[in-house]
């Protein structure tokens, strides 16, 4: 794998059940080495895009690509990518030895250092049957046997959504080593952006299978502003500036705004904006754009 | 792959490992007791026709409302039921229960192919199916040798007419069984990964394989080989019965060929069609005794045409019949594992 090979690489990727579309026409790029989190609303599509990128799903349309080779199409892919389903599926009548076992005697890279290591860290016990585990063990035990097969990518879907607070920070903290310790890029999916905020450097904001923006999290901060001022015409605000969004009231506008230089106007109020924020008015575009849709089809009617 | 396959399977072998241990015992403790039956009764030896029809009495005697009566009857059930109910408890809920619990997505996601965790699992749970089914089929055959070789001495108005060609003993008997479990399993194996769902898949299962085991000896088995046809003068021993109306008449003719598979046995014409009158004058007339108006039909030189197996066909028409559900349970698998390859699952 040279650098520049994407951990995951999609081209018009669709995917249909029956009449619906969970994903349609995707395009995307994920670069290699970083902790990426794909955002997006409930039914974006990404539970569908992240099966069919471990191979558990065959597109309908469209080519998707792990590490530049096809999903799950040998078993040299199988062992190069790590998996963390959403829910984080465990047998519930084996115990957690037993889970172990399993991830030694199906994967020829396993490293049971790494495995034992982990459980004995998060004080499970072998004996345990996994059904008895709670909801922050049981996610914490599907981690630990997609990281001891020793991938080269991690990737999880929703893998914290269903935890409490305190589950979903020790789980988050335990990613956070393993990524640091092994040097793996990872590849997450969350609808919880506070969440992603204290893991990723890699921001990937999917609404209704478009990507709405894509970059690394400090570029992404550097290069958006809350601007607020005086109510305004949006067509008279300068060229370069990209109007996430906009807000007014009879005499004031908030905008977000991006721009690759620094914003400076006079008359205007220039604020950083939190990660949380930005992505809030990403998804709030769509949304508007969505509506706005709805609004084309009801006087078509 | 394997240490997953068994450590799954662990539970459901032992269950079904007791349940044919418990059966051995049964057959073994009441099996030499027949046997012993047999020999007692002067079976063994018996030479003439008279010292024989004694012995067979004496045994017959000795079968009739004893636990060997019970033991053979649970043994028969089960060997049927055995297939069915792998069908349904290791097949039906390989693929199922695994994308129900969402385990599927953890298994495919290790460092195996689908196809490989696939066969393995086909490989050890058809095989222990067929071997369990195997198995009990041979200690079947084994306690039910007096039995068999009795009823190939008796006559059968003595009651005791079996043979391993009648359609339902045909199953319980030889290598059929093997190829019913392999079918069995197979089938839950395809509800399984086309339904999804374990209960639905199991009622499919046992559903399909019921249908298929009931109807298969009067669709399909005499079919297997083409059974002889033999045509002999009608004679009034093989008239069993008769029915008259004003116009036509019935006859109801049964052969005498115990060990053999009659499939049908109709008395004919001379040009070979069924004989259905009109009534001789001595059939008609209500003065007249039923031996006279058989004695009348016979005069006309009706012919008897009986299509049968010979029982000389029994181990040919067992490896037929094994060898038809082992193809359809390997046909079967191979599309379950060609489908679970187009990704459709988890």
């Amino acid at each position: 794998m040279t650098p520049e090979t994407p951990v995951l690489k999609t081209t018009g990727l669709g995917k249909r059940y029956r009449t619906r579309w969970a994903l349609r026409d995707c395009t995307l790029s994920v670069p290699g080495g970083h902790v990426t989190g794909l955002v997006g609303p409930n039914g974006a599509g990404k539970t569908t895009l992240l099966n069919m990128a471990v191979g558990l799903l065959a597109p309908t349309e469209g080519t998707v690509q792990v590490l530049g080779g096809e999903p799950a199409g040998s078993q040299a892919q199988l062992a190069r990518v790590g998996f963390v389903a959403q829910d984080t599926p465990t047998y519930a009548g084996l115990s957690v030895a037993d889970h172990l076992k399993l991830g030694q005697h199906m994967n020829p890279g396993w490293d049971a250092a790494i495995a034992e290591d982990r459980i004995s860290r998060l004080d499970l016990d072998p004996k345990q049957k996994a059904g008895k585990l709670s909801g922050g063990q049981r996610a914490q035990l599907a981690l630990t046997l997609a990281i001891a097969k020793r991938p080269e990518v991690l990737i999880l879907d929703e893998p914290i959504a269903s935890l409490d607070p305190l589950a979903r920070r020790e789980f988050l903290q335990t990613l956070m080593e393993v990524t640091a310790e092994h040097g793996l890029s990872v590849v997450m999916s969350s609808h919880l952006v506070s969440d992603l905020e204290r893991i990723c450097d890699y921001l990937i904001v999917l609404v209704s299978s478009r990507v709405r923006v894509a970059g690394e999290v400090e570029t992404l901060l550097a290069t958006h502003y809350q601007v607020t001022g005086p109510r305004c015409d949006p067509a008279q605000l300068p060229a370069d500036w990209q109007i996430i969004s906009a807000s007014h009231t009879d005499r004031q506008s908030t905008l977000l705004v991006r721009s690759d230089t620094p914003v400076v106007e006079p008359g205007f109020t220039v604020d950083q904006i939190g990660l949380e924020d930005l992505v809030l008015s990403y998804l709030s575009q769509a949304n508007s754009t969505a509506a706005r849709g709805q609004k084309e089809l009801e006087t078509q009617r | 792959m394997i240490w997953l396959s068994w450590r799954q399977f662990r539970t459901q072998a032992i269950v079904a490992g007791s349940v044919l241990a418990v059966l051995a015992i049964l057959l073994l403790s009441t099996g030499f007791g027949l046997a012993h039956l047999y020999h007692v009764s002067g079976l063994a030896g018996c030479q003439a026709k008279h010292s024989c029809h004694n012995a067979l009495a004496l045994f017959s005697s000795g079968l009739r409302g004893s636990v060997y009566e019970f033991v053979f009857y649970i043994a028969i059930g089960l060997i049927y039921l055995g297939p069915a109910l792998i069908g349904a408890f290791w097949g039906a809920p390989l693929v199922a229960r695994e994308v129900e619990t969402g385990t599927l997505r953890l298994a495919w996601s290790q460092s195996v192919s689908r196809s490989r965790w696939l066969i393995v699992k086909i490989a050890m749970l058809g095989l222990a199916g067929m071997a369990m089914t195997g198995l009990l089929s041979l200690m079947l055959y084994w306690w039910s040798q007096p039995a068999y070789e009795a009823a190939a001495l008796a006559r059968p108005d003595t009651g005791l007419s079996i043979s391993r060609l009648t359609p339902l003993l045909f199953g319980t008997n030889g290598v059929a069984p093997l190829g019913y479990a392999a079918f069995a399993f197979a089938v839950g194996l395809a509800a399984s990964v086309l339904i999804k769902r374990t209960l639905p898949a199991m009622a499919v299962t046992l559903a399909i394989v019921g249908l298929v085991l009931i109807a298969w000896p009067n669709w399909v088995r005499p079919h297997l080989i083409t059974p002889v046809q033999s045509t002999v003068a009608l004679r009034a021993q093989s008239v069993e019965g008769l029915s008259i109306s004003s116009h036509a008449i019935s006859l109801i003719v049964g052969a005498n060929r115990p060990s053999s598979w009659v499939l049908s046995d109709m008395a004919v014409n001379s040009a070979g069609r069924p004989y259905t009158g009109p009534p001789t004058h001595a059939c008609a007339a209500v003065s007249q005794s039923y031996q006279d108006c058989i004695n009348s039909i016979i005069a006309l030189h009706l012919k008897e045409a009986i299509s049968f197996e010979p029982a000389s066909r029994f181990w040919a028409l067992q490896g037929y019949e094994a060898g038809t559900y082992l193809l359809l349970a390997v046909v079967l698998a191979a599309a379950c594992t060609w489908w679970i390859n187009r990704r459709r699952l988890a």
